[in-house]
């Protein structure tokens, strides 16, 4: 049995006097689409924060790629192949998306050090048509001179995406990325994300349910801080904790 | 040996308590009008000014002090309805600017009203001489008009706790100096808590400059060494904390004067001569700073911080 | 926000300034005005000096209010290296520049991992300490300052004569001004104006947001010093009131008359600040009111500064 690409081990994590996250496992394997879904509340986009690592755990671990990342500060992290897309839309909103893109292919180590201090950035030339690349694949390949914050919402958060891309990570952390969006660009939003699957590892926070039975290879259910739940679709989809859990709402 | 450290240790309180005067005031407008007042030391320093003017012309340091701290509130409050206002929206770059320019208009009137010279502010008669006690079998003597600072300094730090801590306005600028936006959506009256806040502030300058001018001097300038320590104060206390800001001034209070007076002392025993005299008086002033860096170290937002 | 892009204007109206610079001892010399070479020097030493805070503030973001202890360090190690024998500007230069810049990044450091109003604080509360520091150094002449036995020499030149000071410090500051334009376009440049805007966000990009603030403020620093090495020639001496947080305000001042984050902010506001003292000083002894009032009224109604008119910091 291979080790999983992402392997959480007994999370806990207090704010005063409330238990966001209650010792839970989790574990994300290499090739999969894994979906985290729960109740508004029930902690999943805290969770998300503890494994980019922009918040610490008071207790337990968490691993990536076989290594003790729960130390490492958040852009090690990403060095080492994590990447996150955010719930509310985190893009540069002054700048075209193209520049973007272009900051985050800029700060790949194989793109090299961006401790240079002489030669304008827009002449290095394969840096944006590497950023034109993830641009295309998000299906933003005609806005690229938009400035994000023109772009609508949809627009945004595929840019987001391309962001994340940009960085070329092993796990991708998509935390709601159909949040606010029409029916339309959520339906685009699937099948993009679909795509990606196929050649990246993912971690989808979502409450789009549609959705998520669509995409996800396993799902893991969150509710008050406990992982109550993980399984196949179906087998997630029958379960009783789960149904109380959202009290029939959505399933 | 025991006289120095008594008194040194009272000196200390006594410094601490007129710092929180100031650092109360300072922390509430950080806190919870987000807006950096450099000119707060120059309130401190026009409050001296006119309680100093003030005592001279009624011949009493007391209605000198009452009239002197009216005014600075006064003044507080033209200042807070004039330009304040228009800063709280503003950026920290701005409001540092037109604080600046705050002090240097501040120095420059009070210099072309009041000339260069260091002005008199005498303490009251009765307090002038020392006040004999006994402790520990030995008789000790310390200025009365000193024991008057710390008792009032006690005495407004009791009340301000009051206030801020059971009372319903101290509960609103709690409020106010965690969740800003959030105590508007409760539909205080933000606009009158911050002026408010802003002219006891001054208030509360004024009554620790006209208490201080008799053992410092009335002058030009004076507000703006006494300006950082107030902000060490917070850094160390927290941003917003009425408890922080007190915890905050009588560490600085006690460490510095304590430190200026033990320190050379201290290292003369242990070093040889040349590097005592110079180390001592160097590491005594800085003394402070280093507390306030290690203290970071361990608490980055302070003591008490009042924001999450 | 927008990344830096030079107005197209602004090469040309540079290069007729640096002209007329280059002629200006000759000028003044000629019009009988010798003093004010050193007043030019002067400006000059201050314009670096704001341009070295447009670094750490206008570029970085990062409010520090003590960046005038780098300035006066530097002016400290040029007045010790003289003191010490070490005279050729070329080496004692850079070895100011050493010095302040090792400073700024010791203060950097710890100074960096708190932001906001803190961080403001916390840089002013160190320039503070510095100065304290510096004062009670009886063997760097405390309260009284270090005097310089001499001006350096360049390339075994001694800069004894005004002129000659006046070209070093227009040669150092044109070099900084270049630097910095490419600075700002270059990737690093790219990086500390994105953390400017969103550091998480560059932190979630693999960026090592604080490397990068911290070499920033170091540069900022070592260029302070560079300035304050400069002044310690112009006026012979190293005084600890070089350290002191007001004159860490007024080179904040300098840089927001000439308009933060636009590359010519801090030659413009040194200008702008020390032609009214000039000026002012003439009129009336407390000329500082006047200051004080028209500062207030830029920050009321011209917040972008005299700068924003030539360079375009947004698109």
């Amino acid at each position: 049995m291979t080790e999983p690409l992402l392997d959480v081990r007994q999370l806990s994590r207090r704010f005063a006097a409330v238990d966001a996250l209650k010792t839970v496992n989790f574990s994300v394997e290499a090739g999969e689409v894994h979906a985290l879904i729960g109740p508004n509340g029930a902690g999943k986009t805290t969770f998300i924060h503890h494994v980019s690592g922009a918040l610490q755990p008071d207790s337990g671990s968490i691993h990536f790629a076989g290594r003790d990342v729960t130390r490492r500060s958040m852009h090690q992290r990403v060095a080492a192949g994590m990447a996150r897309s955010y719930q509310i839309t985190n893009v540069f909103r002054g700048l075209s998306a193209l520049d973007n893109v272009a900051l985050a292919v800029q700060g790949r180590a194989d793109s090299g050090s961006s401790f240079r201090f002489w030669r304008p950035v827009r002449c290095e030339t394969a840096l944006f048509d590497e950023a034109r690349g993830y641009l295309a694949q998000v299906g933003l390949a005609d806005k690229v001179e938009t400035v994000a914050g023109n772009l609508s919402h949809g627009e945004q958060r595929a840019l987001e995406l391309a962001m994340a891309l940009a960085t070329q990570p092993k796990l991708l952390l998509l935390d709601e990325p159909m949040a606010g969006t029409g029916p339309e660009e959520s339906a685009r939003m699937v099948e993009l994300i679909e795509q990606l699957a196929r050649h990246v590892t993912i971690l989808l926070v979502e409450h789009d349910m549609a959705a998520v039975f669509r995409l996800a290879d396993r799902i893991s259910v969150l509710v008050n801080g406990q992982l109550i739940c993980t399984g196949t679709p179906e087998a997630v989809r029958q379960n009783a904790d789960v149904r109380r859990a959202y009290l029939g709402d959505h399933l | 040996m025991t006289q120095l450290i008594l008194e040194q240790a009272l000196n200390g309180l006594q410094f601490g308590l007129m710092l929180f005067l100031l650092a109360a005031g300072l922390t509430l407008v950080f806190g919870i009008m987000d807006c950096i007042n450099l000119a707060h030391g120059s309130l401190y320093m026009v409050g001296a000014y006119f309680v100093a003017a003030a005592a001279q012309a009624a011949d009493s340091f007391w209605i000198g002090l009452g009239a002197g701290v009216a005014g600075a509130a006064v003044l507080g409050l033209l200042l807070e309805l004039s330009l304040f206002r228009q800063l709280y929206k503003r950026d920290h770059l701005s409001q540092v600017l037109a604080t600046f320019a705050l002090i240097l208009i501040a120095n420059e009137a009070v210099r072309m009203i009041w000339g260069a010279q260091p002005v008199m502010l005498n303490p009251p008669e009765a307090l002038a001489g020392p006040v004999e006690f006994e402790l520990f079998g030995d008789t000790f003597f310390y200025p009365a008009y000193r024991l008057l600072i710390i008792a009032v300094g006690l005495a407004v730090g009791g009340l301000l706790y009051l206030l801020v801590a059971k009372s319903r306005v101290g509960m609103w600028v709690r409020a106010g100096a965690a969740n800003r936006e959030m105590t508007e959506a409760l539909g205080i009256n933000v606009q009158r808590l911050f002026t408010a806040v802003f002219v006891f502030g001054a208030a509360l300058c004024a009554l620790a400059g006209g208490l201080l001018g008799p053992l410092l001097a009335v002058q030009v300038g004076m507000g703006e060494s006494v300006l950082i320590l107030a902000f060490v104060v917070i850094i160390i206390g927290g941003i917003g904390s009425i408890r922080g800001a007190l915890v905050g001034s009588l560490i600085v209070g006690t460490v510095d004067t304590l430190g200026r007076a033990l320190l050379p002392t201290l290292l003369r025993a242990a070093l040889p001569a040349d590097a005592a005299s110079t180390l001592g008086p160097a590491l005594a002033s800085i003394l402070i700073y280093l507390l306030m860096a290690g203290i970071l170290f361990f608490k980055p937002q302070g003591l008490f911080p009042a924001r999450a | 926000m927008a990344f830096y892009r030079p107005a197209p204007y602004q090469k040309p109206l540079a290069g007729i300034l640096l002209l007329a610079l280059l002629a200006l001892p000759t000028v003044l010399t000629a019009f009988g005005q010798e003093f004010y070479i050193g007043f030019a020097t002067r400006v000059l030493i201050f314009a670096l000096a704001a341009s070295s805070l447009n670094l750490v503030l206008g570029f970085g973001g990062m409010f520090s209010l003590g960046h005038a202890a780098f300035f006066g360090a530097g002016a400290y190690a040029a007045a010790i290296c003289l003191n010490s024998g070490i005279s050729e500007a070329l080496f004692a230069l850079p070895l100011a520049m050493l010095a302040a810049g090792l400073f700024a990044l010791l203060v950097g450091a710890v100074s960096l991992r708190t932001r906001g109003v803190y961080f403001i604080m916390i840089t002013l509360a160190f320039a503070q300490m510095a100065y304290y520091l510096f004062v009670s150094a009886r063997s760097w002449g405390g309260d009284d300052g270090l005097p310089l036995p001499a001006r350096m020499t360049l390339g075994g030149l001694p800069l004894a004569g005004d002129a000659a000071l006046f070209y070093t410090a227009l040669g150092c500051l044109g070099l900084v001004i270049v630097l910095l334009g490419r600075l700002a376009e270059a990737r690093f440049g790219r990086v500390i104006q994105a953390i400017r805007e969103n550091e998480t966000r560059m932190e979630a990009l693999g960026y090592p947001v604080f490397r990068y603030r911290l070499l920033c403020f170091a540069l900022g620093g070592a260029l302070a010093g560079l300035a304050g090495a400069l002044l310690a020639n112009l006026s012979g001496l190293a005084s600890p009131n070089l350290l002191q947080w007001t004159q860490s305000g007024t080179l904040l001042v300098m840089l927001i008359i000439g308009g933060v984050g636009y590359l010519y902010g801090g030659v413009v506001g040194a200008v702008v600040l020390l032609g009214l003292e000039e000026v002012l000083a003439g009129f009336t002894l407390h000329w500082h009111i006047g200051l004080g009032l028209l500062l207030l009224g830029i920050v009321l109604f011209a917040p972008k500064g005299v700068a924003a008119l030539f360079g375009k910091r947004h698109d």
